[in-house]
């Protein structure tokens, strides 16, 4: 019997036409972060524990508890993202393109369905991804 | 955000939390119908431990049982794990969304 706990990640990547420099910015400022992410008290600092808050609904408290793992400027960026029993792991990675930067977003540590081989999930993955190369096609 | 998940899938997030019944779930999905007999066999722990893992594995729909002989024969519904897809792929939507919000941020940077 193995022990180790099976988890899957989400993948979310974007071209985007500004330089990583700016991207980084956006990334690690507290009140640009609020601006299209959560309420946090972030400071690109490795270990510094904060929060992200959004308004509570039934169910949820509205906090995702972090911190800080890894901070390298311009390139990448990582912090823990727990709630409600549930700690993941997003990691951002930002490619200098041609046209500006490729922006990665990597959360992981979900539980998985990998090890149960169950076909319905890996078609609705399937699914899901080809719809989201739908709208990132629509982008370009 | 994290999302509040419906109560379908509090079940299955709670019996796939512990690593015995996940183990269990695993083996019963890989390797077809198991009595309990044979799971306690390698599952290193008593046999009435692995029942009452089996019990709420059973009450989140991710396996069920049929009484042969003298045995209970348990197999894996791995379509029971839907909740769980379905909950993931509302946190892709959710970051496509703040992807989107943060390229309108980066927007308004060069302002």
């Amino acid at each position: 019997m193995t022990n180790t706990a099976p988890t899957c990640s989400l993948v979310i990547e974007r071209e985007m036409p500004h330089p990583p420099e700016k991207i980084w910015r956006a990334l690690t400022q507290s009140s640009l972060i609020q601006e299209w992410l959560m309420a946090n008290e972030f400071q690109p600092a490795v270990g510094h524990q904060f929060s992200f808050r959004a308004t509570p609904v039934p169910g949820w408290n509205g906090i995702i508890d972090s911190k800080v793992l890894l901070v390298e400027p311009h390139t990448r960026l990582s912090y823990t993202w727990a709630s409600m029993g549930l700690e993941t792991v997003v990691i951002w990675t930002l490619t200098p393109t041609s046209a500006g930067t490729h922006l990665r977003m990597e959360q992981s540590g979900f539980p998985s369905e990998e090890g149960a081989n169950y076909r319905g999930a890996k078609y609705g993955w399937n699914n899901f991804i080809n719809k989201m190369e739908k709208v990132l096609g629509g982008l370009q | 955000m994290l999302f509040p998940m419906p109560a379908v899938a509090d079940h299955v997030f709670k019996a796939l939390a512990d690593p015995t019944r996940r183990a269990l779930f695993e083996r019963l999905t890989r390797d077809g119908e198991q009595t309990v007999h044979a799971l306690t066999l390698r599952a290193g722990i008593s046999q009435p431990a692995v029942s009452k893992h089996l019990v709420i594995l059973k009450r989140a729909k991710l396996v069920r049982h049929r009484h042969e002989g003298r045995e209970n024969h348990y197999s894996a519904r791995p379509q029971a794990l839907a909740p769980l897809v379905d909950w993931m792929t509302l946190y892709g939507a959710f970051w496509q969304d703040r992807f989107d919000r943060l390229e309108d941020l980066l927007q308004r940077m060069d302002k």
